[in-house]
């Protein structure tokens, strides 16, 4: 039972493609790019082709996380006008469409702003399952921890290659949902090299929670997605999704994702440790 | 006396702290004991303090300033950073982060600018000390400050446009932790105001704070007494709490001045205290310009060094309590002081430290004629001739009618 509590909706997720033998995919899209509309049928390609948890970028005018290609796109998104009650509407378009888990990866002044209880409150009536915090550690988090498990969300938040083992048993231990590890240390942005500094850190971080592990930061095609479902629960990609939507619309998302789909069921693997 | 804050995790109350990724807190820790090792090793201090006297040119002058004192209806101190070596206040934090540099052994740094001050401080101390350097600089920017993109490019700096967002110095600084995410193992980050995630706004304190240890010291000298105010622009804060630092436990009024632009009613501006919404930008938790969903709201001014639309901790830290007070003054109040200054003393300004002259005249109409007032002039005003030759229609052939 309180295994099912630590796992989240996004673990549980996780898990039962572990269970099925093969990594989980996670993928990225920011919300109102390149419209609101384009963004809603972007995230319903993404589940079509096969994705297993979602993430939903909250566009920010600051992203110093974002490579050139997710900072386009949000600088799009926030001048077509976007809002953060359309971020929301957006999570409850795409909620209602399936069952797949819906995260909101958001720079943490818009949440602030929104108020923390009342945008986890917000958030949960629409029917979001978590947030991925790329600059709020859990040393500052003590609002959105608390917001988070009065109304029951996922708290991802991110461990690094340059993490000690001591803030990666502190971040994991304040993660539901699954943990985040930034396989590079850089930004996110479509890399042509595998990162030798990924399996190491998951590694690490296995030593010191259950929870599932999902590692991104410059995976773009299936190869990638199944060299990380090799050692890590959960792919996680970004960047290259948005340059398949740029470039093709929902139906490039989709074909892409489809890709990275085949791609961490390639390697056959056995059911996740716990 | 002692400085209390911030405490071991880099709050001023509710203000500070670390909002950053994961992948730079391991860094920031290192960076912090590294600062507090070098500040508790004499051999480190002695440097710095030798570099500051024979490379700089510190103590910088605290000067009398008769004939703007005459005007302004009370007596006017100028602590004259603007003599410094590269001509502002900036230079001392980048001396002191570069030497930090060394010690920790990084061969490299990376450094935003505004205005170009803090890029061509950089510069100069990465030439000095033999530090590899890249400046991040907005493409607004570039174009308003050529000079000192000229002057960094001389001293061996490779100055990065930035082309996204407003293209300023917030941009800047966005992309200059970019840059440091993914090269930190070898690169130091020398911000370059009081501001950003622990260490910086404390750490840059202590660099900046002999421009008010040297004034107190120089005030008793001169007056048998301190001043009764003292007042410094703010743009991230450097040289205001600088300036402020010796001065916290004294009974002397402490005037932070920021940047009105168009007038703080117009909306145009980047006034932060003075707007007085809290919120979190680069890494601390402070007063910041934003719009009803937290999305930064781009600054205004005339000044390159003070368009930021944050500031830094303390600053949000000292207004919250009371201790210091902060106000506007418009870009063209700012101009009038900027030209007072050069007639009546022969000392053109930056137009950043304009502000702070500017501030101090209103603020002697209030103190009355017994009231000596501490101004920190941080900086000359040589890099800002293109926009005072535009404002005042100085230029070369108009100018043969005037
Ligand atoms: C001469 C001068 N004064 C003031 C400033 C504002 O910065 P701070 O608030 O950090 O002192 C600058 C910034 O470039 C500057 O060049």
């Amino acid at each position: 039972m309180s295994d099912v509590v630590a796992l989240g909706k996004a673990g549980v997720a996780i898990r039962k493609a572990n269970d099925a033998g093969r990594g989980a995919l996670i993928g990225y899209l920011p919300a109102g790019f390149p419209t609101y509309d384009g963004a809603v049928d972007g995230v319903k390609a993404m589940i079509d082709g096969g994705a297993d948890v979602i993430e939903l970028g909250l566009p920010y005018s600051d992203p110093v996380m974002d490579g050139v290609t997710i900072q386009r796109a949000t600088e799009v998104a926030l001048a077509g006008g976007l809002r953060t009650r359309d971020v929301l509407s957006t999570v409850e378009k795409v909620a209602a469409y399936s069952d797949v888990p819906v995260l909101v990866m958001t720079y943490w002044n818009p949440v602030e702003r929104y108020g923390v209880d009342r945008f986890a409150a917000d958030f949960a009536a629409a029917g979001g399952a978590g947030l991925i915090t790329p600059d709020l550690i859990p040393d500052e988090g003590a609002e959105w921890i608390a917001a988070a498990d009065k109304h029951e969300l996922d708290k991802v938040f991110l461990v690094s290659p340059s993490s000690t083992d001591e803030r990666i048993a502190m971040t994991t231990a304040n993660c539901r949902g699954f943990v985040y590890a930034t396989a590079v240390m850089g930004v996110t942005g479509a890399r042509d090299k595998p990162s030798d500094l990924a399996a190491p850190l998951v590694a690490r971080v296995k030593s010191a929670t259950g929870l599932p592990v999902g590692v991104g930061l410059g995976i773009s095609n299936g190869d990638q997605a199944a060299g990380v479902a090799a050692f890590a629960d959960a792919a996680i990609v970004g960047a290259a999704l948005v340059k398949a939507l740029q470039d093709g619309g929902p139906a490039g998302v989709r074909k892409l994702t489809e890709g990275l789909a085949e791609g961490v069921r390639r390697e056959p693997r056995a059911p996740a440790e716990r | 006396m002692s400085t209390v804050l911030p405490d071991q995790f880099g709050h001023f109350g509710r203000f500070g702290g670390r909002f950053m990724p994961e992948a730079l807190i391991a860094p920031l820790d290192e960076l912090t004991q590294a600062w507090r090792d070098a500040m508790a090793d004499p051999e480190f201090t002695g440097e710095f303090e030798r570099m500051l006297r024979e490379y700089i040119g510190a103590p910088s002058l605290l000067y009398d300033a008769t004939r703007l004192s005459d005007i302004a209806g009370a007596r006017i101190l100028l602590k004259r950073e603007d003599l410094n070596h590269t001509g502002a206040h900036k230079i001392r934090n980048a001396i002191g982060q570069a030497l930090l540099t060394k010690r920790m052994g990084k061969p490299r740094v990376i450094a935003e600018t505004g205005a170009g001050q803090h890029g061509v401080a950089t510069a100069t101390a990465c030439a000095y000390l033999g530090l590899e350097c890249v400046v991040y600089m907005g493409e607004v920017d570039t174009e308003r400050q050529a000079l000192n993109v000229a002057r960094m490019r001389l001293l061996g700096a490779e100055v990065i446009s930035v082309k996204t967002g407003s293209r300023t110095l917030k941009d800047a600084i966005n992309e200059a932790l970019r840059d440091w995410v993914a090269s930190v193992d070898k690169t130091h980050y020398i911000l370059g105001t009081a501001a950003g995630s622990h260490p910086f706004p404390a750490m840059v304190r202590d660099f900046v704070r002999g421009i008010g240890d040297e004034a107190r010291e120089q005030s008793l000298a001169l007056l048998g007494k301190l001043p009764d105010a003292a007042v410094a622009s703010v743009g991230g804060g450097s040289n205001a709490i600088g300036l402020f630092t010796a001065f916290i436990g004294d009974d002397v009024k402490l005037y932070g001045i920021e940047p009105g632009g168009d007038g703080f009613e117009t909306g145009r501006h980047a006034a932060t205290i003075t707007a007085g919404q809290v919120g979190v930008l680069h890494g601390a938790r402070s007063f910041l310009l934003q719009d009803e969903d937290g999305q930064t709201i781009e600054s205004h001014s005339i000044s390159a060094g003070l368009d930021y639309p944050g500031v830094g901790p303390e600053h949000a830290w000292l207004a919250d309590t009371g201790r210091a007070t902060y106000r506007p003054i418009t870009d063209a109040e700012a101009m009038e002081a900027f030209r007072l200054l050069s007639k009546t003393e022969g000392i053109i300004p930056a137009i950043e430290s304009a502000h702070a002259v500017a501030g101090a005249l209103d603020i002697a109409k209030e103190l009355g004629p017994e009231a000596t007032i501490l101004v920190n002039l941080s900086g000359r005003g040589d890099k800002d001739m293109d926009t005072a030759a535009t404002w005042f229609g100085l230029g070369g052939k108009e100018a043969t009618g005037e």
